[in-house]
């Protein structure tokens, strides 16, 4: 379903990204762990079309959509859970979720998608009039989560959802990406949460100053000795 | 001065009265002003520009159709609209997020162009328009309002309302409150912002636009007008506050009373003393503005 292959990025001078190829196949969990700075968030990033690649391809059903902007990559059904959530602070609830149905193939299904989300999330159906800058941590990621599936993705990719969260909030996070990937979506997750999400996984890599250096199946990565000690303490 | 005090407090309202109707349009103006300010951060330098361009076209609707201005205004604004959008789309845009000062000199530059279009194609004189309502009034109470002003009062109010559920009932309304509040988040969702800074544009320019257009009816216009209205929209945006839309209305009238005020008490061709007086108190003792948000 995605195919990336050969990803350069720079910012400026800076190379964020060297050579990164990845692949997902439809109904994927694929999990990218990392350290700080290893260029998770300019990969997902890159793949939505907020960067522009200095070099590579990034095929998303067939169709190569690197350097393609942001909302048309939207459109093809790419969604984003996005670091640090990125709520519209001021605006409500319901129109952060509004919003997400920007692409014009959810605005059909835009009221049955509300009632979804609403159902995954009734915390959001409670607050729906309430500004979204005044929800606590967990419910802006919720939001930003519901928000997300009300442009109808196909597959999603979700940078670090569960960072900062309380325990019992991280394992709500779970629970919804489970229960999204029983729902046939695809998915791309970024978490620091390496032992939780390597058990979710279909296939994962492990990127390092903007290479992957390893990548695997689920079970492959969590028996590998390095990933053990630097990621898991082990 | 008047030696019965009745007779000058009565001036005085009178006065009031009338600064507050021509504030409404002063605030449509400022209204252009800060909406763009709000949604993009770039400051238009050629706002009052624009708003002669607007007086310029409802004089033409008029000199040559015979159009009232208050009839030829919907084709002012969808005018403005259309320049404001194309010049956002191909000029301004590729200057979004750059520094401030290069900023300034690409929006002088428009200023420039369109003041010396105005000289070139109209000349230097001044032109209004008379409408058969001119000499009108309405007497509410003691005070006498000139028809023309109370018209152009309404229609800037109702123009503000729609602008109000533009932004708040419609898709592309909330879309560009959306892409103002968090940028990178209207990236992440899928928001063209591109398209939606131009729309921003195009409907900051038509607020001027009508505004002009309202504006003729009260004041004949002549292209040197242009920087005293930048000027103006500025002092009311500040004083109301950058980037709010109450506070851009607010301001308007704020000026609009102070100028007919200093009218009164001074004499007319001070009538700025007391608008600038007002930015400097609220620089010093509220520099984000009466009614900003944030500061
Ligand atoms: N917008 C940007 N402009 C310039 N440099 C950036 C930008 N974003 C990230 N970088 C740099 O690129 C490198 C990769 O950053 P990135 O945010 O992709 O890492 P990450 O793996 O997501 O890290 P974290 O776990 O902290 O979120 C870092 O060195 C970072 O400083
Ligand atoms: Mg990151």
């Amino acid at each position: 379903m995605l195919d990336v292959s050969g990803l350069d990025l720079h910012y400026g001078d800076a190379q964020a990204l060297a050579g990164v190829s990845l692949h997902a196949q439809a109904r994927e969990i694929v999990v990218i762990v990392g350290a700080n700075g290893a260029g998770k968030s300019s990969l997902i990033r890159t793949i939505h079309g907020m960067h522009r690649p200095s070099a590579g391809r990034i095929t998303f059903e067939g169709i190569d959509i690197a350097g393609q902007p942001s909302h048309q990559v939207v459109e093809r059904g790419i969604g984003q859970v996005a670091e640090g959530r990125q709520v519209f602070p001021n605006l409500s609830v319901l129109e952060n979720l509004e919003m997400g149905a920007a692409p014009r193939r959810a605005r059909a299904q835009e009221k049955a998608t509300l009632e979804r989300v609403f159902g995954l999330f009734p915390r959001l159906a409670e607050r729906r009039r309430q500004a979204a800058g005044t929800l606590s941590g967990g419910e802006q990621q919720m939001l930003a989560i519901g928000r997300c599936l009300m442009g109808q993705p196909k597959l999603i990719m979700l940078d670090e959802p569960s960072l900062g969260l309380s325990p019992a909030m991280t394992q709500e996070v779970f629970r919804v990406v489970r229960q999204l990937h029983a729902d046939g979506l695809t998915i791309l997750l970024v978490e620091q949460n390496v032992m939780a999400s390597l058990k979710l996984a279909n296939r994962a890599y492990v990127l390092e100053n903007g290479r992957i250096v390893l990548s695997g199946t689920g079970p492959e990565l969590l028996d590998n000795d390095g990933v053990r000690q630097a990621y898991l303490g082990l | 001065m008047s030696a019965d005090p009745g007779q000058f407090v009565l001036t005085l309202l009178q006065a009031v009265a009338m600064g507050l109707l021509t504030g409404m349009v002063y605030g449509l103006m400022a209204l252009g002003l800060s909406v763009i300010f709000g949604v993009m951060r770039v400051v238009n330098f050629a706002h009052g520009e624009m708003m002669v361009v607007g007086m310029y076209l409802a004089w033409l609707a008029f000199d040559r159709l015979g159009l009232d201005p208050l009839v030829s205004l919907p084709a002012v604004a969808a005018a403005l609209f259309v320049f404001g959008y194309v010049l956002q789309r191909t000029v301004i845009n590729p200057f979004i997020g750059l520094p401030e000062h290069m900023q300034f000199m690409l929006l002088l530059a428009v200023a420039i162009l369109l003041v010396n279009a105005c000289l070139a194609i109209f000349g230097p004189d001044t032109h209004g328009v008379q409408v058969d309502y001119m000499f009108d009034s309405f007497n509410v109470g003691p005070l006498v309002l000139d028809a023309v002003r109370v018209y152009a009062a309404l229609v800037a109010l109702l123009i503000a309302g729609l602008l109000w559920l533009f932004f708040t009932r419609t898709r592309s309304g909330k879309a560009i409150r959306a892409a103002a509040d968090n940028h990178v988040g209207a990236l992440v969702v899928g928001l063209d912002v591109k398209r939606l800074y131009a729309l921003t544009f195009g409907v900051g320019a038509a607020c001027v636009g009508a505004a002009g257009a309202l504006m003729l009816l009260i004041v004949q216009v002549h292209p040197f007008l242009a920087i005293d209205y930048t000027l103006l929209a500025f002092v009311i945006v500040i004083v109301g506050g950058l980037g709010s839309m109450s506070g851009a209305l607010a301001g308007g009238l704020l000026i609009g009373v102070s100028e007919a005020v200093a009218g009164v008490l001074l004499q007319p061709s001070l009538k700025s003393v007391f608008s600038f007086g007002l930015l400097i108190l609220v620089l010093l003792l509220r520099p984000q503005g009466l009614l900003a948000r944030r500061s």
